[in-house]
């Protein structure tokens, strides 16, 4: 009965935060260690990590460099096609849909979620294999069209399988965007557009980066979409890290690329945050 | 914007329907140039509406708006050559306050030079005594200097007509006082029309040199704020604009005498301008003085409660058969310690003070 209010105090905070520290403790913090610590050993003779303290993981990263280009290549891509598709859409359901109406369009937009990434990115398999698209283009005499395997097939199925990603948090900034601060552009002289540039786009920045940072942090880790439609052509890391790992079991080197990618994506979002900060004026960026 | 026109805006038989919903009816109006005008009424009368027809956000459904003699209906808020205060102020809040204050400014086309905007933004900026503040972030300011920011940002465009909707709603009672009194400055200084919608009697009375008191979406009267306050049009605007003691009256058919429910016969002074029959009759509370108790005058009650305003006393008195009055006295008047709770008291004023309306009209 003699616990103080600040003694109090802590033990509330320490019940709530708690299993969630205990959980990313064990689970996140303890892992990403040892996977530093892997990352300067050695591969063991017959395959898994053995102690050691040598850059030569590092010095390797080299030989996956088509890995690492294609995912610091395609990741930001997929994510600036996405917004570039999601914001008009995103504006639309904010901002001209019939209030009565937005309900139903928005969950319109979750309704992909229903059904597993992985079936519908088999069915993009299908779709731009030799029986599907190109052989529609063959009938109509356009020949040897090659879809699937290419960047371009990794593209679609990255804008079609993070596009809602992207949507959500930007018409969420745009939802609570005050209608007034359209009219008060209007009535000082400004035109549509200008309002749209000058006080729309720049109040909507924080949803953007979200979703920008959202889906290019997805995407950096992104295994099942480059490994159905980009066969063994167009890879990403992450399937360099299941190669690594499952098939040649080289722990160290899959670890020295996993930290390099952490600290790439580390980099990158600091670096994004920092622009929308300045932008924004504000520092109600979510997610960071 | 100078033109031989005697008015900045008239609005000719505008009418304002959401669907079924008749928002403003059939409303004609003339603001002369360089006029205060308050639009004045309840929530839901339709005075925002008519704003923001002046300013382009709404397009009448029927009839039309003038601005300076042209024709406003289809024109967009943005090519229209007055701006407006909001009410929450809708300050940008990824600007500054030399950002917002310019935002206008830089719309112009042809542009104007950056010198020539860092004048006027400072010059607007020292109209509405914020000099020194140019860099501050918008939320990092209190209420009143947020206030200020928009009016600076919404004159610095030189707009023939200001219109300001509910300015000072989000203020405390003493800012409020003081933003009252500078409005007025800043609009002698600036010599444009203002137009003001506001809920608050006070403010309206105070700042405006016409007020046009609205319900349901109609005009009640137009006048000045004194005409508006002494010769109320209407049962209506007698009880919006200022407080009123009501009671029920028969007219006898010399239109000079009514008669009170007690038989008692009552003076107006002159022969009114009403049918004889039922009519309705308003006392302001200042326009009435307590005596003791005679038996000779018509209203006579007991009084209930004393409320010390500081600058003066209110009583409310009961009087038999009428209900509660409300009665007001200024300390000067050497009256305030005359009456006290539980005291018998005549109510006397002058016959000038009986303001006498249709018992019909609705208020």
């Amino acid at each position: 009965m003699a616990l103080t209010q600040a003694t109090r105090k802590k033990l509330v905070t320490l019940a709530l935060v708690g299993p969630a520290g205990l959980w990313l403790g064990l689970f996140l913090v303890l892992p990403f260690i040892a996977m530093v610590v892997f990352s300067f050993g050695r591969r063991a003779p017959e395959g898994g990590y053995q102690a050691a303290f040598t850059f030569e993981q590092f010095a390797n990263l080299g030989s996956r460099a088509a890995a690492f280009a294609n995912t610091l290549m395609l990741a930001p891509v997929g994510a600036l096609a996405c917004l570039l598709i999601a914001y008009p859409v995103a504006y639309y359901l904010a901002v001209k849909a019939a209030p009565r109406h937005r309900l139903l369009l928005v969950s319109l937009v979750v309704v992909p979620f229903w059904t597993s990434l992985l079936v519908r990115t088999y069915a993009w398999m299908y779709l731009l294999g030799a029986r599907g698209i190109p052989h529609l283009l063959e009938l109509i005499g356009i020949e040897n069209v090659r879809l699937i395997n290419t960047p371009m097939a990794v593209l679609l199925g990255i804008v079609y399988g993070y596009l809602p990603l992207m949507i959500m948090p930007i018409y969420v900034s745009l939802e609570k965007l005050d209608r007034r601060l359209l009219e008060a552009s209007a009535d000082l002289g400004a035109k549509p557009v200008s309002t749209f540039f000058g006080i729309t786009l720049p109040l909507s920045l924080p949803g953007v980066m979200t979703g920008l940072a959202l889906v290019t942090i997805l995407l950096l880790g992104e295994y099942l979409i480059p490994q159905l439609l980009g066969g063994g052509k167009v890879f990403f890391i992450g399937n360099a890290l299941v190669d690594l790992f499952l098939q040649s079991r080289n722990w160290p080197f899959g670890s020295a690329i996993a930290v390099t990618l952490v600290v790439v994506v580390v980099i990158v979002l600091t670096i994004a945050m920092r622009i929308a900060w300045r932008f924004a004026g504000t520092r109600q960026v979510d997610l960071v | 914007m100078a033109s031989a026109l005697p008015n900045d805006i008239e609005f000719r038989s505008v009418t304002k329907a959401y669907g079924a919903v008749t928002a403003v009816r059939d409303i004609n109006l003339a603001i002369p140039k360089g006029s205060f005008l308050a639009l004045l009424g309840p929530s839901g009368c339709g005075k925002t509406t008519c704003l923001r027809m002046i300013g382009g956000f709404e397009q009448p459904s029927e009839g039309k708006i003038l601005i300076d003699g042209r024709e406003m209906n289809g024109v967009p808020a943005y090519r229209r050559p007055v701006n407006m205060v909001f009410q929450h102020y809708a300050l940008f809040p990824h600007f500054n306050v030399e950002q917002n204050v310019a935002y206008g400014l830089r719309q112009m086309r042809p542009r104007i030079s950056e010198t020539e905007i860092t004048r006027r933004v400072a010059e607007a900026l020292s109209m509405v005594r914020l000099d020194g503040f140019a860099k501050r972030r918008t939320h990092e300011m209190s209420g009143g200097q947020q206030q200020r920011v928009a009016l600076a940002r919404a004159i610095v465009n030189r707009p023939a007509v200001l219109l300001l909707d509910e300015p000072l709603a989000a203020l405390d009672k003493k800012l409020r006082s003081a933003m009252q009194i500078e409005l007025q400055t800043l609009q002698r200084e600036l010599g444009i029309t203002f137009v003001l919608v506001t809920h608050d009697q006070e403010e309206a009375l105070s700042m405006a040199d016409q007020v046009c008191v609205m319900s349901a979406g109609r005009i009640r009267q137009i006048g000045s704020p004194q005409a508006v306050y002494d010769r109320p049009a209407d049962l209506f605007v007698a009880d919006f604009v200022g407080k009123i003691n009501r009671f029920s009256a028969v007219l006898d058919a010399d239109r000079l005498t009514a008669r009170l429910a007690d038989g008692r016969a009552l003076s107006l002074g002159t022969a009114r301008d009403l049918a004889p029959g039922r009519i309705e009759l308003a006392l302001r509370p200042e326009a009435i003085r307590l005596e003791k108790a005679d038996g000779e005058h018509p209203l006579s009650g007991i009084v209930t409660h004393r409320i010390f305003l500081g600058s003066g006393v209110e009583y409310a008195v009961q009087v038999e058969g009428f209900g509660d009055f409300l009665v007001t006295s200024d300390r000067s008047s050497g009256e305030t310690g005359l009456a006290a709770p539980g005291d018998a008291v005549s109510l006397t004023f002058g016959p000038a003070a009986i303001h006498a309306f249709h018992a019909s009209e609705d208020a």
